[in-house]
């Protein structure tokens, strides 16, 4: 440490403007098709059809909070199911670090939204702009009708993206077809347009202007990546030993006797960086292992006839090692290591538990609720009467014929709503509605004298599927002291 | 740039070249970097917002209550705002309730529905304190959810019950009946009390036939058929239990029924008509209707029935889904 030198720092500082160059390369063409994949996912997916009969909306995958369904595809989840959807949250949250262990901050180089409408975005400015050195001179020159002209043309097109990003979003609650018939012609309901006004509003203020700034100062995600990172984990590095004491090429051939490196010190990779960061001051959080400098930089050490990976994905250890003197191990097997291996494990554990939970749940249920006040009562003839509450559950998507009967209890009979005591019987069969659950309130009479007893109900389906569930219960009944006469 | 204890302590770190700002934490020190410029502004937005707050809402203390805001909002007023809009929700269904009969009440299933369940609430607040939150009563207070009707258990019976109510002094058209206190007022001898006990017990089978018992039909005949019929099976026009069954309003024991014949019982309730409005009265009886004890409306041609229950089927539920 120095002593304190006079620094004229102020207590804030306005955004560093980020002007990337456009680069060509695998990593650029990697991340075209990402953007390309995930985009595409984004919006088309809502307009995905699949048919599931005729008690069932036919959009693929649906959030359907108004009736408390989530589609999605084949499976269809019901509000108590919802563990399917906290694992897939949790697959996600290890599948995060599965890929960060693999392939360090793949996530935030490729697939982050943050990212994918960030570069989306840098595109327009570049088409309307044109490349870094004209945004720049742009952005230095005084207002005047042509910035004006262009400004109001790069915003309006941020703007058409973000409102078609937040209309996209809503889709996915609705059936997506209607849902636009009813969003333009005014009859969607009012937090439609909040959500998709509020969607607008950050895509176009996030990808638009925040930019790396949300990645370096807002989200949480770096930070907590900072903590997973290892010497065994990939990142773009400059390989200093290689690279260092840079100078140009000119500055090369002035001085034949010199030592230098292989960095001509050019800047091409500082010029492409979509944050602004110069990777040959090593890893730090700004950067979100893009690679596209490794594209600039293998670029200029083609022209200039040294060999590519100047900058490069390597993990520490294996930097250590070529700088050694030890060739660098292939990527694809820096890949795996315990960790990987470890994450891998737990991740597929779920996936497989999660599989076969789907795979073996049942498509009709029986749940049952005694009244317990009364807990029983008497009737005029001495009978002994309990009431229950049944709710038949049928998660097919058509209608069911569903058979009710009492096991235990001899003597007694039940009665419902609808089939009148002077019908009652040990069993009875109703029809319960596709996708619905049928609350049925059941009455079971014991002749008098009955004792309190155990008692099931059985529900049974006759269908080609069949199936069946059963309940066991309490009969109540009043207790007689010992010795009073009847 | 601020003046702070600790300035003479501020270093440039290496590493960054950024100044320090002077204090340490068991040797971890704080870069002295400036913020963005956004987090900034955003700062500022939050005080102007604060600010718009303490204009709008209610946010200054004062002595005995807080500034009032422009825009007068208050815990109080929110309430109201959502009992009104509740009210509003509501206001269909209690129009359609108050100009349906309520014996076309069975014909319209969700309305019917929807009437059992603000009766339920209903009954929460105005009957559970005699007839208990299961509504199954007690002694002196009846189940309202079995079979046994004192007065009926069709729709229309028990509408007009809870709008008059029972030996209710302030209404006209309240249900009357008086049993006479045969004890009490020496129309019957203790012994000839027990007799006529024992033989109403043995209707049900509570007790074997005996003397007592022949002595006491007599009696019974004489004295208690009027009302409550040659079979003790009851009289609903003048509210007489059945006796031949076995529930029991005040207890079935011999002393029970010997209390109930010396010293008559005549329970009240009150008329709610004067306190509910008629849908929200049609709502109770839909309610009690669906209990489990509800009868079908009593067909208008046949003179008043005395249902004999103990034998008869009790269809439950004419309120069907």
């Amino acid at each position: 440490m120095r002593n304190p030198a006079p620094v004229a720092t102020g207590l804030y500082e306005k955004r560093k403007a980020v002007f990337p160059r456009q680069i060509d390369g695998k990593f650029r063409r990697l991340k075209w098709l990402i953007m390309a994949v995930t985009l595409t996912i984004y919006y088309a997916t809502p307009w995905l059809r699949w048919n599931r009969g005729p008690y069932a909306p036919d959009q693929a995958v649906l959030v359907d909070l108004a009736h408390r369904r989530f589609y999605m595809f084949a499976i269809e989840i019901w509000p108590q199911e919802f563990y399917f959807v906290a694992g897939l949250l949790i697959m996600a949250g290890i599948g995060l670090f599965l890929v960060t262990s693999a392939v360090g901050r793949a996530w935030c180089g490729y697939a982050c939204p943050q990212t994918v409408w960030t570069d989306l975005f840098q595109h327009v400015d570049r088409l309307v702009d044109g490349d870094r050195n004209a945004q720049m001179r742009l952005a230095n020159a005084p207002w005047g009708a042509q910035k004006i002209f262009k400004r109001a043309l790069k915003w309006s097109i941020y703007l058409a993206i973000s409102f078609w990003t937040g209309g996209a979003w809503i889709m996915y609650f609705a059936d997506a077809p209607t849902l636009t018939v009813d969003f333009w012609t005014g009859q969607a309901a009012p937090v439609a347009y909040a959500t998709v006004a509020v969607l607008t509003g950050i895509t176009f203020w996030f990808g638009g202007f925040m930019r790396e700034q949300v990645c370096i100062y807002m989200c949480p995600w770096p930070r907590i990546q900072t903590a997973m990172l290892d010497e065994k984990s990939l990142l773009v590095s400059y390989k200093d030993w290689r690279g260092e004491p840079r100078a140009s090429v000119k500055a090369t051939k002035a001085d034949p006797e010199g030592k230098f490196g292989d960095c001509i010190d050019c800047n091409q990779c500082v010029a492409v960086c979509p944050t602004g960061i110069d990777i040959r001051e090593g890893p730090q959080i700004g950067c979100i292992t893009c690679a596209l400098c490794i594209d600039a930089c293998d670029r200029v050490m083609k022209q200039v006839g040294r060999p590519r990976g100047l900058i490069d994905y390597a993990t520490l250890e294996d930097a250590a090692r070529e700088q050694a003197g030890a060739a660098p191990t292939p990527h694809r097997k820096l890949i795996w290591h315990p960790r990987t291996l470890v994450y891998l494990a737990i991740w597929a554990a779920i996936g497989l538990a999660l599989l076969f939970a789907l795979g073996t749940r049942r498509h009709l249920d029986l749940a049952v609720q005694k009244d317990r006040n009364p807990p029983y009562m008497l009737l005029s003839d001495g009978s002994v009467r309990n009431a229950w509450t049944l709710k038949l559950k049928n998660m097919e998507g058509r209608p069911r014929r569903m058979t009710v009967a009492l096991d235990g209890l001899p003597g007694a009979a039940m009665w419902t709503d609808t089939i009148g005591r002077d019908q009652a019987a040990r069993r009875f069969t109703t029809t319960v509605a596709a996708d619905a659950i049928a609350p049925v309130r059941v009455y079971v009479a014991a002749p008098a004298g009955a004792h309190e007893d155990e008692l099931a109900f059985v529900l049974t389906v006759d269908d080609r599927e069949g199936g069946h569930d059963r309940v066991e219960t309490r009969f109540d009944a009043p207790e007689r002291p010992e010795g009073e006469e009847r | 740039m601020l003046e702070s204890h600790g300035a003479e302590n501020r270093k440039i770190d290496e590493a960054t070249g950024v100044e320090t700002v002077g204090h340490e934490w068991d040797g971890i020190e704080e870069l002295n970097n400036p913020l963005p410029r956004w987090w900034v502004l955003t700062f500022y937005a939050s005080i102007l917002f604060a600010i718009a707050y303490v204009v709008v809402y209610p946010a200054i203390p004062g002595r005995h209550k807080a500034s009032d805001g422009m825009w007068k909002w208050s815990s109080r007023g929110a309430l109201a705002a959502d009992v009104a809009a509740a009210d509003k929700a509501r206001a269909p269904v209690i129009a359609a309730l108050a100009t349906t009969p309520i014996e076309a009440l069975p014909g319209n299933p969700d309305l019917m529905e929807k009437a059992v369940a603000g009766g339920r609430a209903a009954f929460r607040v105005n009957c559970v304190q005699c007839h208990g939150a299961g509504a199954a009563g007690s002694r002196g207070y009846p189940n309202l959810n079995d079979d046994d009707w004192l007065w009926g258990g069709d729709l229309k019976t028990i509408e007009t019950t809870i709008t008059h109510g029972i030996r209710f002094a302030g209404d006209d058209q309240t249900r009357q009946s008086l049993m006479p206190s045969f004890g009490r007022d020496g129309i019957l001898a203790p012994d000839q009390v027990s007799d006529v006990a024992m033989y109403v017990r043995s209707l049900s089978g509570e007790q074997a036939a005996n003397a007592a018992t022949r002595r006491g039909g007599a009696i019974f005949a004489a004295n208690c058929a009027v009302c409550h019929g040659p079979q003790g099976k009851g009289g609903r026009q003048v509210g007489a239990p059945n006796l031949a069954d076995h529930i029991w309003l005040y207890g079935g024991k011999q002393a029970d029924v010997v209390a109930s014949v010396t010293n008559a019982h005549a329970g009240v309730m009150p008329a709610w008509g004067h306190r509910l409005d008629g849908a929200t009265i049609k709502m109770l009886a839909a309610y009690v209707h669906s209990l489990g004890g509800g009868e079908k409306f009593a067909p208008a041609a046949a003179p008043a029935p005395v249902a004999d229950s103990a034998t008869a089927p009790a269809p439950a539920g004419a309120a069907a889904k």
